[in-house]
């Protein structure tokens, strides 16, 4: 069972978010960044998988700078066999499409049951990078998995939709994203760091991968952010004082009367 | 070359419109208006022409209806395919999806099979200079960005739920019904959906509902949740939860609100015993109203709140309860 894990680092979840000066971007000067939590239950899933079928290998796979260095160490660490960090000024800018390229180029050489992922970036949000990828591999994807099995070259992913869970059988390889409840990854062992550090990093730019450089990064991007601010503030609200069954009185008054929502 | 048109997924699910589906096709048709565009509706399905009558009052031009038995249930790959093929014939200069499960599954693949910029998750759409500008949240709303597309493209948006009213116009004359032929899906769907459980319509997703009552740590313990229960059955609400007690295990991940959970713009979001995590704050703080009912008046979660009782949740919930279903008698 050979597994791939494409994965990047976010801000954490707790991080308060401050706009960079000109409106562009985040201050990233207090932020911490980790794994994207959806790509630790893609890394554990891969692992377990691995370690089900008692053979095979977990390949993680960035696309960034030191940051996604950082990431493939993490992974590594958690027990993954190789990285590929995919590096290349030319590769800064791009949209999600440009992402999906660059990581559909490398996966292209590699050979593979699965290709696993989180659902979605924290931070950039745009839960568009797996299926993407699936399309430009010609591949079956299923989308916001909680739970997989895989066996007899299929899988069977139950998916969380609106107030439900949908059973889906794919053939493989296909591409599968992640949702929190798949699984609870692994910590990292200090036997595990240890390793990580000795494991290489293999590097590859856009003329190892063959990829037209016109059409990732900045130069092929077709969603341009343009600018970045916090949202509105709220306005100020109201404490409602008084005893327990007044308050509770008075609230239902106001969201009926002053804020119609009941 | 696209044509001044815009093609809006109106999503079915069990052959039901979703709601969802109504207020993109509004706001496709809004759009169309400042545009001075055609409106085109695709309707993917089996056996959905039972569901133009429902479309009736939209006020699209158009509406394509794709019925197929490989389109009963929903797709990536089958429903990806044809939309693709649909864009290709029109040539629409915008399509626009729901930012729903199916329409964030399904928007990425049709998206790279036309290489257009695909922009999730939208709560703003304005037009300048004959081209859409739109505004999204990101970092789970901690920021906002805004997006446009790059030349003449394809301008794909999903639009979050619950943002953008659906308004369905009286006497507006009934769009005219094209069916379009699908042909070639054998062997495309290699990820089929075999039976879908746990929903039966019983439980509200609180990314579609209207009103949400959401419970943190404050409640103690797993079983206080019925407390909740009990407001949300009076109130038609969805209930939410807290990070931190869906990682102690108390409510299903699925009803979890913030950033590694959903992120919700309800009319009306009742916090009860949540303290207010930033990560918990970006999910919720863009819903209309905002409630919060916590024993400890610095909580984070009263600075959002638009109304605030500072108080034991036990003592004040019952009493909620209680004068909410007398209010709905």
């Amino acid at each position: 069972m050979n597994s791939i894990v494409c994965l990047k680092q976010v801000p954490d979840t707790e991080a308060r978010i401050k706009i960079a000066p000109g409106n562009m971007g985040i201050d990233e000067s207090d932020v911490q960044l980790v794994v994207n939590p959806f790509d630790e239950y893609a890394i554990e899933a891969a692992l377990r998988l691995k370690e089900q079928a008692g053979q095979g290998t977990v390949t993680l796979i960035s696309q960034g700078g030191d940051s996604a260095g950082t990431a493939l160490r993490t992974g590594l660490a958690m027990g993954a066999d190789n990285a590929l960090l995919l590096k290349d000024p030319a590769f800064d800018g791009s949209d999600s499409l440009g992402v999906a390229r660059i990581l559909a180029a490398a996966i292209a050489t590699l050979e593979y049951d699965v290709i696993l992922l989180g659902k979605h970036g924290v931070g950039g949000d745009n839960n568009q990078v797996g299926p993407m990828l699936a399309q430009l591999l010609d591949l079956p994807h299923v989308g916001v998995a909680v739970a997989l099995e895989v066996g007899d070259g299929k899988a069977v992913v139950h998916r969380s939709v609106e107030g439900a869970l949908e059973v889906v059988e794919t053939s493989l390889p296909a591409v599968i994203t992640a949702q929190k409840g798949l699984n609870e990854p692994r910590y990292a062992s200090l036997k595990g760091i240890m390793m990580a550090k000795r494991k290489p990093i293999d590097e590859r730019d856009a003329a190892a991968l063959g990829i037209d450089t016109a059409t990732v990064g900045s130069a092929g991007a077709l969603l341009l952010q343009t600018r970045l601010e916090l949202p509105p503030a709220r306005p100020e609200g109201r404490l409602i004082v008084g005893e327990p069954v007044e308050a509770a009185k008075e609230l239902v008054r106001l969201l009926h009367e002053e804020a119609k929502v009941i | 070359m696209a044509n001044n048109s815009i093609l809006v997924f109106a999503e079915q699910r069990d052959g039901k419109l979703k709601k969802a589906a109504f207020e993109a096709v509004s706001e496709g048709r809004r759009l169309a208006d400042q545009l001075g565009a055609e409106l085109h509706v695709a309707l993917l399905g089996n056996g959905v022409d039972t569901l133009t009558g429902e479309l009736a009052g939209v006020g699209a031009d158009q509406l394509h209806t794709a019925d197929h038995p490989d389109l009963q249930f929903y797709s990536a790959e089958g429903y990806s395919l044809v939309l693709a093929r649909m864009i290709d014939q029109l040539s629409p200069s915008v399509f626009l999806l729901p930012a729903t499960a199916m329409g964030k599954d399904l928007a990425p693949r049709v998206a790279a099979v036309c290489n257009a910029g695909l922009a999730t998750d939208c709560i703003d759409l304005t037009v300048e200079d004959g081209r859409l500008i739109a505004k999204r949240p990101m970092y789970a709303g901690k920021a906002i960005a805004t997006v446009r597309w790059a030349g003449e493209t394809l301008q794909m948006a999903s639009l979050r739920p619950n943002v953008f009213p659906a308004e369905i116009r009286d006497g507006a004359a009934p769009p005219a019904t094209v069916p379009f032929a699908v042909e070639g899906l054998e062997g495309k769907i290699r990820a089929r959906v075999k039976e879908v459980t746990g929903g039966g319509g019983e439980t509200k997703d609180v990314t579609e509902a209207d009103v949400i009552v959401a419970g943190g740590r404050g409640l103690k313990e797993a079983a206080n949740f019925s407390l909740l229960e009990a407001l949300a059955e009076k109130l038609d609400a969805a209930v939410g939860a807290s990070r931190a007690v869906v990682d102690s295990g108390w409510v299903d991940h699925q009803a979890q609100v913030g950033q590694t959970g959903k992120t919700v713009s309800p009319q009306l979001y009742i916090a009860v015993g949540i303290s207010g995590a930033i990560q918990h704050l970006a999910g919720m703080s863009s819903s209309k109203c905002i409630v919060a009912i916590n024993k400890d008046s610095e909580a984070p979660i009263f600075k959002v709140a638009d109304y605030g009782i500072v108080g034991d949740l036990f003592e004040v919930l019952p009493v909620l309860t209680e004068e909410v279903a007398r209010l709905k008698e």
